[in-house]
């Protein structure tokens, strides 16, 4: 192979691999721990990897991988798909719509926007499967579940830093 | 030059963000279109997910190793630390288990030869197929596991999946090497029960919690917290007599019932196989000689 082809495919691959981890963590996020009750809490890996990339490489995460994404996820989980894949649609066009003020942001104020995006994420998941189930959900595992994803936001985001500048700088 | 790609740019912008907008309404439109035909359970849906489940499943095995085998390690400690204690246990254990089967092998053979007078035909075989979990679907809205066995080990849609303890789910969908179990607390879940001496009738039904509640109770029913919950056979699902679970609270008109299953461990899944097409016929064959001979 020329060097040029091989640079290229180096690219490619530096390029997919926001989608990649987040795809990969959606897929490892089911390996069944065997700690009691966590399962209900596991936090909603793809909306912290799909926010953190839209963030920060908008470029490496287009909107069609995000539907990708969500698409794995629903199907992976066994809830009515759609669901997800719209609630991280939605996070992605938010993020994409207030592109400028993410420019800026530190990673404190990162946290705290992704609080409250995180709300309306499972918020807009619990009414859409009150909707679908056609009866009211309990509240608690959702806001649980939602407790955790905000709780593991820091970890997952170093990483995914560590990942951003050994990959893509 | 400069003023030419100048123009392209003003052109491009507008027509980027065009096209962008189209692509969010479209993807939109597809995610919606998904909840709906996910709602009226398509064939197209299930074909999906379990094509997806049987391409991710190697990568769950591998990845799910370690965590076996850490949890193997930690086990193993345990038991080194209790191994007296423990022994102690068994042994009592034993004794009485030991009488309980001497108690059972005297009421199978009265069984059998009551059955033998009565002319009740047999009970229909049962096939296991046992299935390791490899993914967990955790979440707020969905209670159900993934396993690692399919249609090729004769795992098909509606079996019972049963722990050592008790039922665990039924199997919802069945790919070639993967199926989906969904467990009796997804809010899904909804299964013919009999409950406590008096074999009231209901259904359980799961609304993920860890404690399912029983609907269609009888009003009469007079239940006490602690009694067995089994399955009554209703629908053709399930056999009867699987045990389920006990009635764990009565508060407020609403009766939970806590599943025997451990959620925290339970590893590996027997796929019980009631209804194998050829002894089923039998076991219609042989139910209407036996009507025919009354």
């Amino acid at each position: 192979m020329r060097p040029a082809a091989l640079h290229r495919l180096d690219w490619l691959a530096r390029s997919a691999s926001p989608v990649a981890i987040s795809l990969l963590l959606v897929i490892l996020g089911m390996v069944p721990l065997q700690i009691p009750d966590v399962t209900p809490v596991i936090p909603a890996w793809a909306l912290i990897a799909v926010y953190y990339w839209s963030v920060h490489r908008p470029d490496l995460m287009p909107i069609w991988a995000v539907f990708i994404i969500g698409l794995v996820q629903d199907l992976l989980g066994g809830g009515y798909p759609g669901v997800g894949i719209l609630a991280l649609l939605l996070v992605h066009q938010f993020v994409a719509s207030q592109r400028r003020t993410f420019a800026r942001a530190s990673f404190q104020l990162l946290w705290l926007i992704f609080a409250l995006i995180a709300a309306a994420a499972v918020a807009l998941m619990w009414l859409l499967n009150c909707l679908l189930q056609q009866q009211l959900l309990e509240v608690d595992p959702a806001l649980f579940q939602y407790l955790t994803t905000l709780a593991v936001y820091p970890c997952l985001a170093w990483l995914f830093a560590q990942a951003q500048r050994s990959f893509l700088s | 030059m400069n003023r030419r790609a100048g123009s392209v740019a003003r052109l491009a912008t507008p027509v980027k963000a065009w096209g962008q907008r189209f692509a969010l309404l479209l993807l939109i439109s597809a995610a919606v279109g998904l909840m709906v035909l996910g709602k009226a359970d398509v064939a197209l849906v299930e074909r999906a997910r379990t094509t997806l489940a049987d391409g991710v499943a190697p990568i769950l095995e591998v990845a799910s190793q370690p965590v076996v085998a850490f949890n193997g390690m930690v086990e193993h400690a345990h038991q080194l630390l209790a191994l007296t204690a423990e022994n102690k246990i068994l042994r009592e254990q034993n004794r009485r288990l030991e009488h309980w089967q001497m108690v059972a092998r005297r009421l199978e053979a009265e069984n059998k030869a009551l059955r033998k007078v009565l002319n009740v035909t047999a009970e229909p075989a049962v096939a296991y197929a046992t299935a390791r979990v490899i993914g967990d679907q955790g979440g707020a809205f969905v209670r159900s596991v993934l396993v690692n066995a399919g249609q090729t080990d004769g795992v098909l849609r509606g079996q019972a999946a049963l722990t050592s303890e008790g039922l665990a789910g039924r199997v919802a969908e069945s790919g070639q090497r993967t199926a989906r179990v969904l467990l009796i607390t997804d809010m899904n879940s909804r299964i013919p029960v009999f409950v406590g001496e008096s074999r009231e009738r209901a259904v359980l039904a799961g609304d993920n919690t860890a404690q399912p509640h029983l609907v269609y109770l009888g009003r009469q029913a007079q239940l006490a917290p602690g009694e067995r919950v089994v399955t009554s056979g209703h629908g053709g699902v399930f056999p009867p007599g699987l045990p389920i679970g006990t009635v764990a609270s009565l508060a407020d008109g609403t009766v939970r019932v806590q599943p025997f299953v451990d959620w925290s461990t339970m590893e590996y899944l027997r796929l019980a196989n009631y209804e194998l097409p050829g002894v089923l016929s039998d076991f219609h064959e042989g139910a209407e000689q036996a009507r025919g001979a009354r």
